[in-house]
């Protein structure tokens, strides 16, 4: 993927770059507001990472309102040590995509932007996902593996659903809270890891092959063995 | 060169003394005070002297008319009778009456000579006039005679001259006494004004320069002033506090985030220093990052209970139903709870609707289950609950944990406070404070009370109550 980021501060940019490369995508940087919306503008990027305090007279606000004034859909990741609830809000009214805090875990943001992308090609109204041999039946709301058929809590449904949509990328515990739940904070305890075990119960244990696995330090990641 | 800057100077005197609001006010107050004693001593002028004035006249004219009757009757002889008449009985001694035939002749009266300046009919005039060697001052008045002849009458008005004079040399008495007393007046406003507001600038300047402890003085009168310095005060009571709030938490800062600071410094130059493999060195950054992240995450805590002190998200305040937002969380922490073998026993009234923002009384809800969680020993019970009464909604959550120490309680709410049997775990001390901020954003209230043995946390929110006709 072809990745935009617009970030000021060397060390962070530096990191991001080059964590992006070593994931395999191309990635163009901008260090000043100016830079950075010429770019935006004149060049087709699969995603955006942007810093919301720039240089240059543009912030990260401004260059995202007026890209968005030129009818540009690129999905924006704001990139902000700004982590009120209000700078979440702005970012996201201005059409900011999603909004991570500084500091961040490269893995969280990778996850993100991987995500993001993902949105921006298929947003077509399936009504079945299929990973594997696994096999989700949106408009029944039933879910079957192989020939087997699985039960599932309404909420243990819309996590594997979550999961399916993001199958193939590092989905992280945040990004989980966020989406089946829609919290925003960050729990003490370890909730999302024992939801995803009961899930794992029903989807991998009885079954030779495992679909969801951990991925260290990150998060987790739903995808077929030889996908 | 020094006289020039000496008249500067003045001129700078000059304009402060303007720009002075006691000067301003004081003159405000003269200059009302001095125009309403000037509007009171022209009425006064005009209702004595005026009315004297108008008096005599009537008198003149009612006279007048009674001679000129005479006249009507039996011609001049009659009129010379009437006038001789009038003067020997004496019946009004300042009456003054002059006829003369129109050759010139003076027929009748008590005037030696037809006064100067005499002109014209039926007009007043207020001329000196000679009466029988006595110079004096007459109000007169001509009527014309059919013959030509001219009748004078008048009114010796010296005595009203002398009143005149008393008068206005009591209103010029009267008036410099005003001046005086309103230059005291004025002066006496100015200081007034000074004082009080040299009270409060003494105050605030004092507190600019550092002292915190300064309060502006009440008088106890209970006037404007004392309302300004009572509303300053309690300005100043609360910044007072919440400065305190501020050294106290920075002191916390300071304390509390050296340790896990120190504990990554501390791992990351052990490793640099002793590290053999590249193994090794790396699960050393890993944990320091872990340390971090705690650390982090505590800042994330302390931004988000100011950000919420701060009140300034009562703007994303809506009705909401909180039973399933409950429910939600019941929900996900119930497998926690599973997991280690604590049963959550949880009853949820339906429908609790309150004015809220949902995601901060989440917060504060999912800081107490995972307290309780955390606190919890296998096997045993933690009792989730909600319901509404009085319109007051109660959201209660009971662990059989260690609880608090009685002598805790009413600091655990505070920031970084740790009660014994939580030093020995992981956690910041702030989940409490940020629950306590959340409620009192949402004018409730957090009491923690013994549960023999354990926490009982209760949460108390005003309920919602749907205005009619909307």
């Amino acid at each position: 993927m072809r990745i935009l980021v617009v970030e000021d501060d060397k060390d962070v940019a530096g990191f991001v770059l080059k964590g992006l490369r070593e994931a395999g995508h191309t990635v163009e940087h901008a260090d000043n507001g100016r830079d950075g919306l010429f770019l935006a503008a004149s060049e087709n990027f699969d995603a955006i990472i942007l810093d919301r305090m720039l240089p240059g007279g543009i912030d990260g606000l401004r260059l995202l309102e007026t890209l968005r004034g030129q009818d540009n859909t690129t999905p924006v990741l704001f990139l902000s040590a700004l982590g009120q609830v209000d700078d979440r809000v702005k970012g996201l009214k201005a059409g900011g995509d999603d909004y991570l805090t500084k500091p961040f875990a490269f893995a969280e943001l990778l996850a993100r932007v991987e995500a993001l992308t993902r949105r921006g090609k298929s947003d077509g109204p399936a009504t079945r996902l299929l990973v594997g041999d696994l096999e989700m039946d949106l408009l029944a709301r039933s879910v079957r593996r192989g020939t087997q058929k699985i039960d599932l809590q309404p909420r243990e449904f819309r996590l594997l659903e979550y999961l399916m949509r993001h199958a193939g990328q590092v989905v992280t515990r945040t990004m989980l809270l966020e989406g089946v739940w829609d919290y925003h904070f960050d729990p003490q305890t370890n909730v999302i890891d024992v939801h995803i075990s009961r899930l794992r119960q029903k989807v991998d244990k009885p079954f030779e092959t495992a679909l969801l696995h951990t991925v260290r330090n990150a998060g987790y990641m739903l995808r077929a063995e030889d996908a | 060169m020094a006289r020039q800057a000496a008249i500067v100077a003045s001129g700078h005197k000059r304009k402060a003394l303007f720009r002075s609001a006691g000067v301003r006010f004081a003159l405000i107050y003269a200059a009302v005070f001095g125009l309403s004693a000037f509007v009171l001593a022209i009425a006064l002028w005009y209702s004595t002297l005026g009315l004297l004035q108008r008096q005599v006249q009537n008198t003149i004219h009612s006279d007048s008319q009674a001679l000129l009757e005479h006249e009507a009757l039996g011609g001049l002889p009659a009129l010379e009778a009437a006038i001789h008449d009038r003067l020997a009985n004496d019946s009004d001694p300042d009456g003054i009456y002059l006829l003369m035939s129109a050759s010139g002749q003076l027929l009748a009266g008590n005037l030696d000579h037809w006064p100067a300046g005499l002109e014209r009919d039926n007009v007043w005039y207020e001329l000196p006039v000679n009466r029988q060697g006595v110079s004096s001052i007459a109000l007169l008045q001509v009527k014309p005679l059919p013959g030509g002849d001219k009748l004078l009458v008048g009114r010796d008005v010296r005595a009203r001259l002398k009143l005149r004079n008393v008068l206005r040399a009591g209103l010029i008495w009267a008036a410099s006494l005003m001046i005086a007393l309103g230059v005291l007046g004025a002066l006496l406003i100015r200081s007034l004004f000074r004082r009080t507001i040299r009270d409060i600038a003494a105050t605030t300047s004092a507190i600019a320069k550092g002292d915190i402890s300064r309060r502006v003085p009440v008088s106890g009168i209970g006037d404007e002033f004392d309302e300004l310095a009572i509303t300053i005060n309690d300005m100043l009571d609360r910044i007072a506090r919440l400065m305190d709030g501020v050294r106290q938490v920075s002191n916390a800062i300071a304390h509390d985030l050296r340790t896990p600071v120190t504990r990554a410094r501390t791992k990351l130059e052990d490793a640099s220093l002793h590290a053999r493999s590249e193994d090794e060195l790396r699960a050393a950054i890993e944990r320091a990052i872990q340390d971090l992240d705690g650390i982090v995450s505590v800042f994330d805590a302390l931004l988000r209970i100011s950000e919420i002190e701060a009140g300034s998200r009562r703007a994303a305040f809506a009705p909401i139903d909180l039973s399933s937002v409950l429910i939600d969380l019941d929900e996900l922490y119930r497998a926690v709870a599973e997991e280690k073998q604590i049963v959550l026993h949880t009853e949820i009234a339906k429908p609790l609707m309150v004015l809220a923002d949902r995601d901060l009384i989440q917060q504060a809800v999912v800081n107490l289950l995972e307290n309780a969680l955390k606190f919890s020993d296998s096997m045993t019970v933690i009792n989730f609950s909600a319901s509404v009464a009085d319109g007051i909604v109660q959201i209660v959550v009971a662990d059989r944990g260690p609880g608090i120490a009685e002598k805790d309680r009413a600091r655990a709410t505070e920031r970084f406070f740790r009660g014994e049997a939580a030093r020995s775990t992981a956690g910041s001390g702030l989940g409490l404070a940020l629950v306590m901020a959340v409620t009192q954003l949402h004018n409730g209230t957090l009491h923690l009370h013994e549960n023999h043995p354990g926490l009982r946390a209760v949460i108390s929110l005003p309920a919602y109550k749907p205005q009619k006709g909307k």
